[in-house]
């Protein structure tokens, strides 16, 4: 690192921080929790990695409280990748985010996934030079996590399942969300602010373009290169897939088809050819099996 | 003249259509080598430089667009683009490929994570007027030139982030996500020279 980087006046500017998340668009976030895992994660072709030290479905089996992972995993799995590493620090947990950025990650997942810290906050993320991503079921939780300086949303879904009924539940939410108020008169944005529990600025600047200001990638039960493909066409910018890849038969195979299905989303073709010789998905739960208090996506508020 | 290609596998492509849709100029996402034979010239997004070469591989679009510039077709890429038209890459992964077509070393996230990335206003040869509106994102830098190519923007300390050689432009930041569009325009005068 020279001199000139330390003093750079512009860095960690919003653009900068959102614009880290618009060069992943049509691309595919994968979770690792080995250096292994990583390196076969970016030849498979992944934008990006996500390093944690237990995938959302084992989280779910060993239950206990899920932190921020050990930084010796986190730096081992930044010297063995050259593509962006993304971190998860537990909701509210300010200093998790801290000990995150001063390890060097590229992106901060403020996720459910983690046990919360903090059940009527989440962080302030202004004040960081990290960008962070956050988890939103819906439009109000979205621009809430916008207001306190997210760069990046993802819908949740249900991590941990392989079940992707949630991810689309909170994508269609969203997206007819952000219809209606791109319908709304100026004099009924005041309520629809009220409504949606975020700043009127954001909301009359949301209902102005039709759409959100930053990234949104889809996360939470996707296994298949359908899965992934059936997001994109929902009119994702982008796929995480957690569990779904290392908790399957063939995971370097499985990895490379979910990256050709995110590109080609809208190609029956090579989606049929994609999906074939896959061996064994995760096995999954339904989410309609799981008890309400182990739902993840209910954190966040 | 036929619309202006986007390659469209992976990354900000959707941003270089509307820079081209705010100067007029008509564009096409090319992802198969149907869409290739349809367009002017092509322009290679910021992204991740791994998984687009991964995929113009497996889709059989990596020779072709080799050929393709190497004969002359003009040919415009921002970071991952840049990168991508690179006949060196260094700190590349193992068995990296690119287009090639620009006679330059570049090293992949010269400047180091996303903690290092920033905006910055550059003098830029043949635009005058304001300087060029610059977000440099995990960004590559050009660390040598060959005899012909031509550097047409430098930061301060004289790292090298813009070059040209006859018909392949290459930038290390990205002006399609700061409303720049100059550098767009640039391309396509290009372009109608070539056609």
């Amino acid at each position: 690192m020279t001199e000139s980087n330390i003093s750079r006046p512009n860095s960690a500017t919003p653009l900068v921080k959102r614009g880290l998340a618009e060069m992943m668009k049509g691309g595919v976030i994968m979770d690792v929790v080995t250096p292994e895992q990583a390196k076969i994660a970016e030849d498979a072709g992944a934008v990006a990695v996500m390093a944690l030290e237990r995938v959302p479905a084992d989280i779910r089996a060993q239950g206990g409280v899920s932190r921020m992972s050990d930084p010796d995993m986190i730096d081992g799995i930044i010297s063995a990748v050259s593509i962006p590493v993304m971190a998860k620090a537990r909701i509210g947990h300010f200093v998790e985010a801290q000990i995150l950025q001063s390890l060097g990650v590229d992106y901060i997942d403020e996720s459910e996934v983690l046990s919360p810290a903090d059940y009527v906050n989440h962080i302030d993320k202004w004040k960081f030079k990290v960008p962070f991503v956050c988890g939103a079921t819906n439009l109000g939780e979205a621009l809430r996590r916008i207001t306190e300086g997210a760069a990046m949303i993802r819908s949740k879904g249900e991590a941990g399942t392989g079940d992707v009924s949630e991810a689309m539940k909170h994508i269609r939410t969203i997206n007819g969300e952000l219809r209606a108020l791109a319908a709304k008169t100026e004099d009924e944005l005041y309520v629809a602010a009220k409504e949606l529990q975020a700043p009127y600025e954001l909301v009359r600047e949301v209902a102005s373009t039709g759409k959100l200001p930053v990234v949104m990638f889809v996360a939470g039960g996707v296994a298949t290169p359908a899965d992934a493909a059936l997001m994109m066409q929902m009119g994702a910018d982008g796929v995480f897939v957690g569990s779904g890849i290392f908790k399957s038969g063939n995971p370097a195979e499985r990895a490379k088809a979910i990256v050709k299905a995110t590109t080609f989303y809208n190609d029956p073709d090579v989606l049929a050819q994609v999906s074939r010789g896959l061996g064994e998905a995760m096995v999954g739960i339904n989410v309609t099996d799981l008890p309400a208090p182990h739902r993840l996506a209910e954190r966040g508020w | 003249m036929l619309p202006l290609g986007i390659l469209a596998l992976q990354g900000d492509f959707r941003e270089h259509g509307y820079t081209l849709d705010a100067i007029g100029v008509e564009s096409r996402q090319v992802r198969t080598l149907s869409d290739l034979e349809s367009v002017a010239g092509l322009i290679i997004p910021g992204g991740e430089s791994t998984v687009i070469a991964k995929l113009a591989r497996a889709y059989d679009l990596l020779e072709p667009i080799r050929e393709k510039i190497a004969n002359g077709f003009p040919a415009f890429g921002t970071c991952a683009g840049l990168i991508l038209l690179a006949d060196e890459i260094l700190d590349g992964i193992e068995g990296q490929e690119s287009f090639g077509g620009l006679d330059v070393s570049v090293r992949r996230n010269a400047f180091g994570n996303q903690l290092d990335s920033f905006e910055a206003e550059l003098d830029f040869v043949g635009i005058p007027g304001e300087p060029v509106k610059a977000a440099f994102i995990r960004a590559p830098i050009v660390e040598w030139v060959g005899s012909d190519v031509e550097v047409l923007s430098a930061l301060p300390d004289g790292r090298i982030v813009a070059v040209q050689n006859d018909h392949v432009l290459g930038l290390s930041f990205h002006p399609e996500v700061t409303g720049e569009t100059r550098i767009h325009q640039h391309f396509v005068s290009m372009v109608k020279r070539s056609n």
